[in-house]
């Protein structure tokens, strides 16, 4: 293999129903520097089915290039239809660096195709950057984001990784930007299809999405039952927030999974993050530091929250949430 | 010498406290509060085959040996000493009384039933007037034709109402006293055998303990334990293998109340430090936690001893007695480092106050393991 | 039917620490657990096994001690258990160990391999597909339920982001699978006192057919350049205040970034 043949960094560009997925513009936002600091260009692979439309949005959040992949045994993700469409043309354009969201996609669709392409994967990455020898470097927790480690992939390309969504961020949107948009057909040997869709079924439907919240109200062990996250939730309804958890209160079927934050939950980086109770394992932490402003109400002057918080308060949020919600309640009404 | 556990037993304690962790604890404040059987978690423990454990797998047992069973009561008593005692009556006064006294055909009816859970197994010795000096028997079987018919009461008799199969010790010759003691199997089935009151305890509260009432109730001459007449000698027996599960729930509760001691300790400040941090606590603690590991290497030694064959009558009345006084011991003074919430029922602890008591009482109370060690001091 | 399992041995993730000075996992005091998503993943084997009748087989990779988590799928029901352990394997990333793992399985008979999603100690979640790709089996991850539907076929449901799919799959195929799916029985005592006197097979390179040069550190395409305990952010202000005072900063604060 040489190295010097293998050129760009390529973005699987994830799409659900044909809605490209927000982790995708992410990975374009990261694909864009990193492209510049190698002075390479950014690629969006767009496999899908009478989505071309969509790859000028590709565009505009930063590829300089999009192939796109257009089969009907591409409507749906399906493991062995998108390994053979995508490993056929990395084969094709040789990519240096391929990142994948760490979806229940891509953490599907990424080992199937190291495994193909014989090259190394790195998962769940929170930070990536370029070396002075040009390689790749992936940063990622491990042994329950106790620890973090960074991976190299020299002697094998491309250097693929995949990137949890909500821990990268998005370049700007600039629908004027120029960019190729190319096709690309891959030929399907449909002998090796095994597995057959049956039925997709959304659950969540018309539910809230933390990782899309502007700002968390998050209620962990100190908030302690139902009635504790109803004063989250009236705070929250005074501010325009959504209210989130710790893993303590799922496991205590207080709260549901979908609106868990933290290492085994949600990655979230809201403009917000009021943590309400949590004493800040470095589980929960590994989900939610990266918020932009954190303020930690806690009992214990000694929770580790208070590490990561921009304004700490020690004190019971029983008392001080629903304070604050009245405060805030007459002063929004006021204006 | 080793004082290791085997690969084994290491493995089943485990299992054992994860079982107890996650299906035992969670539910133990309501089963002390509502007085309430666990009657879910026997069955479970049954299939598992906890029901069992030192029973021989040709008996439908797990083949497992007395030292995994008092790791099984300690672990379940360290979260819900009701738990604890409902396993220790049911394998070491019902089981392995059959086991150890029954006859071949005996064993084939009952051991595997019990062994697996699907029947739970009681003990009835003590009566109104017949407590620690058990030659005062008043149960009275009487012989007619291929059966005995059994005239009497017991109390205070742990998984009562709950049993299936009960060994019960009955004077069949009073002129002989301790020598005129025979013990039968009874069914619960049986006519003429019914259940009476049920106590309202200070502790163990979900385990049933109740009286039960003997009326002409005939009992086959297959269903004799052991021989004529050699009632107190199987009773002495059962009750010697009794203690070590007795001592074995104890141990459990004083290691409970040490855990929720320690955890509560490093939690709660004073003064500005956690209580952990006083020295007052950690020599306290120390203390208590080297009698809980003295307690656990007598209760595991004996059982050890049953295990081998050896004599272990002394070595159970140790266990017993050690055990029982430090889970009193170590219960009281988890109370008092929980402060006022120790008095409270937001905290486990009190309970555990509670359930320990009765294990310096029941199976023979402390005087009695004393007589015992005592006994053997002097035997010489 | 033959299931062939892939289990792990892991440290409890939940009690781990790190040695501030050497940037090491501190395991002493650590216990050593059956993977949960794998547990997961046996448990579906051995439920597969009473509706239908299997032979379950477990395989793990790891160190000799490692025998411990076959002695305990030994307790749960499983038939036989194989370790592959050597100084062969050692260093291996997801790549390495997903050819180790294949290169056993093409020795034994198998209808369905299970794994579990992934492991605590990495959180990967790419060790079973990869070995999926290089047994040139269909693979399904992020199985929750799985209904066997006689002949070569299944129906799975898979856990996605926002709901779930439903999947008929044609066999042998490889699952991976949630702990959440399936709730592991605990050992049965019978099980446990029988599982140290069973034979676990002990494998090495020599017992599978894979290139030397695939194994191991050698087979690693990925390599650790350097592990560090995670930065966090510095410390903002904490303070102490009588709650009126408390709410008043909250709101100041939350003015100054406009969030209010």
């Amino acid at each position: 293999m040489n190295k010097s043949d293998y050129k760009g960094v390529y973005v699987f560009a994830e799409q659900r129903d044909g809605k490209i997925q927000s982790v995708a513009l992410e990975l374009l936002g990261k694909a864009r520097v990193l492209a510049d600091k190698l002075g390479e260009e950014v690629v969006a692979f767009f496999p899908g089915y009478k989505n071309t439309e969509s790859a000028k949005e590709l565009v505009a959040w930063g590829a300089d290039k999009v192939v796109v992949m257009d089969a009907p045994e591409l409507e749906h993700y399906l493991t062995e239809q998108y390994s053979q469409a995508m490993s056929q043309a990395i084969d094709k354009y040789k990519p240096s660096i391929v990142l994948l969201g760490a979806t229940t996609i891509g953490r599907d669709l990424g080992p199937r195709l190291a495994s193909r392409l014989g090259t190394g994967l790195t998962a769940d990455c929170t930070a990536l950057d370029i070396s002075e020898e040009r390689e790749l470097l992936m940063t990622r927790p491990a042994f329950g984001g106790n620890l973090m480690a960074t991976i190299m992939c020299t002697e094998h390309r491309p250097q693929m990784s995949t990137v949890r969504p909500g821990v990268m961020q998005k370049g700007t949107r600039d629908e004027n930007r120029k960019g190729e948009i190319e096709n690309f057909a891959p030929v399907f040997d449909a002998s090796k299809f095994k597995v057959k869709l049956v039925e997709s079924v959304k659950e969540n439907k018309g539910k809230v999405d933390i990782t899309e919240a502007k700002i968390l109200v998050s209620g962990g062990r100190g908030v302690g039952n139902p009635e504790g996250f109803a004063k989250l939730q009236a705070l929250a309804d005074v501010i325009g927030a959504q209210v989130s958890s710790s893993r303590a209160m799922v496991d205590a079927g207080v709260m549901p999974h979908e609106v868990q934050v933290g290492q085994t939950g949600k990655t979230v980086r809201p403009a917000l993050y009021m943590a309400c109770g949590i004493s800040g394992a470095i589980q929960h932490l590994a989900g939610m530091e990266e918020s932009d402003f954190i303020i930690a109400i806690n009992k214990d002057k000694f929770a580790p929250i208070f590490g990561v918080a921009d304004v700490g308060i020690v004190g019971d949020v029983h008392k001080i949430i629903p304070m604050l919600t009245e405060k805030l309640s007459k002063m929004i009404v006021k204006k | 010498m080793d004082f290791e556990l085997t690969k084994s037993q290491k493995l089943f304690q485990q299992m054992i406290r994860e079982f107890a962790e996650k299906e035992v604890k969670p539910i133990a404040a309501e089963v002390d509060e509502e007085e309430k059987f666990p009657t879910e978690n026997v069955k479970k423990l049954g299939k598992l085959g906890v029901m069992g454990i030192p029973t021989p797998k040709n008996y439908g047992g797990a083949g497992g040996d007395h030292v995994m069973y008092t790791i099984a009561v300690e672990e379940l008593s360290r979260v819900c000493a009701t738990t604890g005692v409902i396993v220790s009556a049911h394998t070491s006064l019902c089981e392995d009384a059959i086991l150890d006294n029954g006859t071949e055909e005996q064993k084939q009816k009952y051991l595997p039933k019990l062994a697996s859970g699907e029947w739970i197994g009681a003990f009835g010795l003590t009566e109104p007037n017949a407590g620690t000096d058990a030659s005062a028997q008043q149960t009275m079987a009487v012989e007619d034709g291929d059966d005995y018919i059994l005239n009497g009461t017991k109390i205070f008799i742990t998984n009562a109402g709950e049993a299936d199969v009960y060994v019960i010790a009955t004077m069949t010759d009073k002129s002989k006293g301790n020598k005129g003691i025979t013990t039968f199997i009874v069914e619960a089935t049986t006519p003429g055998f019914s259940i009476g009151k049920k106590e309202h305890k200070m502790g163990i509260r979900g385990s049933a303990t109740c009286e039960l009432i003997f009326e002409n109730c005939r009992v086959p001459k297959a269903n004799m334990l052991g021989k004529l007449g050699g009632g107190f000698a199987v009773a002495m027996k059962t009750l010697d293998g009794g203690r070590i599960g007795i001592a074995a729930q104890a141990l459990g509760i004083a290691q409970g109340a040490m855990d929720e001691t320690v955890k509560y300790c490093k939690e709660r400040k004073q003064f500005g430090k956690s209580l952990s941090q006083f020295q007052n606590t950690q020599f306290q603690l120390a203390d208590l936690q080297t009698k809980i590991e003295a307690a656990r290497y007598l209760v595991r030694a004996a059982a050890w001893k049953k295990d081998q064959g050896m004599p272990f009558s002394a070595d159970a009345a140790m266990a017993k007695l050690f055990a029982a006084e430090t889970a009193m011991e170590m219960t009281t003074k988890a109370v008092q480092f929980h402060g006022g919430y120790g008095y409270t029922r937001e905290y486990p602890v009190e309970r555990m106050m509670r359930d320990a008591k009765i294990t310096e009482i029941y199976e023979g109370t402390s005087e009695v393991q004393r007589m015992v060690i005592a006994g053997k001091l002097f035997k010489k | 039917m033959n299931i062939v399992v892939c289990v792990k041995q892991v440290p409890d993730t939940t009690v781990v620490k790190i040695d501030p000075v050497k940037n090491t996992l501190i395991r002493e005091g650590v216990p050593s657990i059956m993977n949960p998503d794998d547990k997961g993943g046996l448990e579906l084997a051995l439920q597969l096994k009473e509706k239908c009748g299997a032979n379950v087989t477990v395989i793990t990779m790891g160190p000799p001690q490692a025998d411990l988590v076959l002695r305990e799928a030994f307790a749960m029901g499983a038939d036989r258990a194989i370790l592959l352990t050597s100084r062969a394997f050692a260093g291996a990333d997801t790549l390495a160990t997903s050819n180790a793992l294949a290169g056993a399985m093409r020795a034994i008979p198998y209808d369905l391999i299970i794994t579990g999603r992934q492991a605590i100690d990495g959180d990967t979640a790419q060790v079973g597909p990869e070995m999926a790709e290089h047994l040139h089996l269909p693979q399904v991850s992020y199985v929750v339920d799985c209904e066997y539907k006689g002949g070569n076929n299944y129906r799975v449901k898979k856990e996605t982001e926002d709901g779930y799919e439903i999947l008929d799959v044609e066999g042998p195929a490889v699952f991976t699978v949630l702990a959440s799916g399936y709730k592991a029985r605990y050992m049965n005592v019978r099980g446990i006192v029988e599982a140290f006197e069973r034979e676990v097979e002990i494998w090495t390179e020599q017992n599978i057919d894979v290139d030397a040069s695939k194994l191991g550190l050698k087979g690693s395409p990925t390599k650790v350049k350097q592990a560090f305990p995670k930065q966090t952010k510095a410390a903002g202000q904490v303070y102490e205040l009588e709650p009126e005072q408390a709410v008043d900063v909250i709101i100041t604060r939350m003015k100054e970034k406009f969030l209010i």
